[in-house]
């Protein structure tokens, strides 16, 4: 099985763009959505949902106030700030225990609690495996691991052999959570100066994990020569460059009816470069062990 | 006051429109880049920086002398953090939320708390503008400490620019501000994560108000949203090749686009009157 993650560090430069128009030139993979703060891949991809599950992931503390004898230790060993007047902030609240510890009358419980649903469908290209948490709740590279976890799972007994991966932006808990264990990264960036400093702290935390990456340049015409630029820092830290896609109009179209680029627009040139970049990705996926991406016949 | 430019979903122009206000005011403010995991705002206001620091989170020290690997810190460690490996405790270092739940349990008295660096808080000026950004260390997972860190700047007018997303780095970027300004984009992409970002600032009890970017004239899918939610729109601003050029060359909104100081101005005025 091979797993690609697209990442880019700045949000908003074309990931979900990519990761739907790539899986329109393939058949049979798997795709994840692992940005749960913002999962903007089943909104692209028409499909039919299979199942839900419920994400329990958030402990939370609850005080029993019947027990509770305004001792104030748990505010202090709290050290998140959860706590105040012997109230718990639940959006504060990571679930760590230490106030339950600590309370001498046994009237603090962690208590589970569902912070997000989880949701399989069916994309006329293959399941798609996101998950929704709900908006405040922490442990969201938690949630990203289950995705991630059940995308595998279901390629493994579907016996197929691409797990395409929608990583969320920056560089924090969830997008190390969607990189662990993939064996490439498609890095999707733009040329400005914001996308080319984040793309060069993916490309650290990639290589820090010791994950090979490549980088296609979106929009690419918005800005040539920042875009040589970018190309050349890549180059210099020994990054593959795989492709650019020029600015198109025909993008925002297609987001607007909610349908993947290449559906809609299959001769646009935003459509024809993401084509040109998937095979390269696949070559490179080749490479790296993976039995090849099944392309679309024609 | 403290304002927060937020968003649920990245790249729809947060940073723009925070740097856009903090020049157009032309008076002395805090500007704190809490977007630590890709800080940009120093790429248009360029600020002089004069110091920075190391963040450090609360860490166990596990006294091998004193351990016998009772194992009760890795039965209450709810972060997966503790590990025992034979008649040794291990500590996996980036799970570690350095709550300190192990050194209240441990029976021999064996754990103590010392700091471990995660990141680095920036600090400059750039002309009237007081500035703080911060940088996640490589490979670290835990930006809100480093967010904390920057958010104990105070002033008089306080402009944050928030990490995307609707979880606990904009969380904390969000809790405490007089007001949330959201940027959004007129998509189906826009409008989900703009939900989220609604709801968050609704749980904060933190008045917000909608900057629609990139519009294109047909706002229809925010403005329903924003109906339902009784959230105000405050501002739009037109789709412009011009000005993703201009922003690629690192240039800000206000370069690109005439009469937008004027509009920001008003902006910040209608905010005095919703802020709490």
């Amino acid at each position: 099985m091979i797993k690609i993650a697209v990442m880019s560090g700045k949000g908003g430069t074309g990931k979900t763009t990519a990761v739907a128009s790539m899986a329109w030139y393939s058949q049979g993979l798997v795709l994840a959505d692992c940005d749960v703060d913002a999962a903007n891949l089943a909104l692209t991809m028409s499909s039919r949902q299979r199942t839900k599950i419920d994400y329990i992931g958030a402990l939370k503390a609850k005080i029993d106030h019947e027990l509770c004898i305004e001792c104030g230790k748990c505010e202090e060993v709290c050290v998140f700030g959860a706590i105040s007047n012997f109230q718990i902030k639940e959006i504060h609240c990571e679930g760590c225990g230490a106030c339950q510890v600590i309370c001498p009358e046994n009237a603090i419980k962690l208590v589970r609690q569902k912070s997000g649903e989880i949701f399989v469908a069916d994309t006329d290209r293959g399941p798609m495996v996101y998950a929704e948490l709900q908006p405040g709740e922490s442990n969201s590279g938690k949630l990203v691991t289950e995705v991630r976890h059940l995308a595998e799972n279901i390629a493994e007994s579907d016996g197929v052999d691409t797990v395409l991966v929608d990583g969320p932006p920056g560089t924090g808990c969830p997008a190390i959570a969607s990189i662990t264990g993939v064996d490439l990264i498609l890095a999707i960036t733009e040329p400005s100066q914001s996308g080319e400093h984040d793309l060069m702290r993916l490309i650290d935390l990639a290589q820090h994990f010791s994950i090979p990456v490549c980088v296609a340049v979106n929009k690419w015409d918005l800005h040539p020569g920042m875009t040589e630029c970018i190309e050349e820092s890549c180059r210099r830290k020994g990054v593959m460059v795989v492709g650019r896609v020029p600015y198109d109009p025909s993008v925002l179209q297609a987001i607007k009816a909610m349908k993947p680029l290449p559906s809609l627009f299959p001769d646009s040139l935003a459509s024809l470069a993401f084509q040109k970049i998937w095979q390269e990705v696949s070559k490179h996926a080749m490479d790296r062990g993976g039995s090849g991406i099944l392309m679309k016949l024609e | 006051m403290i304002l927060t430019v937020a968003s649920g979903k990245g790249g729809t122009g947060k940073t723009s429109v925070a740097c856009a206000l903090a020049l157009s005011l032309d008076r002395p403010l805090t500007f704190l880049d809490c977007d630590v995991e890709g800080a940009n705002a120093h790429l248009f206001l360029h600020p002089e920086f004069l110091s920075h620091e190391e963040v450090k989170v609360p860490y166990p020290v596990i006294d091998a002398a004193k351990c016998d690997a009772c194992g009760k810190c890795v039965e209450n460690c709810q972060f997966g953090a503790m590990i025992r490996v034979g008649k040794k405790i291990r500590l996996m270092a980036n799970l570690c939320h350095g709550c300190g739940t192990c050194r209240l349990v441990c029976p021999l008295d064996a754990i103590s708390m010392s700091g471990r660096s995660v990141g680095t808080v920036r600090y400059g000026t750039a002309g009237l503008i007081k500035f703080a950004c911060g940088e996640l260390l490589t490979g670290e997972a835990l930006s809100v400490p480093i967010i904390r860190k920057i958010k104990e700047e105070k002033d008089d007018l306080v402009i944050i620019d928030s990490p995307p997303g609707t979880s606990c780095p904009a969380v904390e970027s969000i809790d405490g501000a007089s007001f949330a300004l959201l940027v959004t984009e007129p998509t189906p992409f826009g409008e989900h994560d703009l939900r989220g970002m609604i709801t968050v600032c609704q749980r904060l009890e933190v008045p917000c108000g909608v900057v629609i970017n990139r519009s294109s004239g047909d706002d229809t899918i925010i403005e329903r949203l924003c109906e339902r939610t009784e959230v105000p729109i405050l501002m739009r601003i037109p789709f412009d090749r011009r000005v993703a050029e201009c922003y690629a060359r690192g240039g800000t909104m206000l370069e690109a686009m005439p009469g937008m100081e004027s509009r920001m101005l008003d902006l910040f005025l209608e905010i005095g009157r919703l802020k709490r």
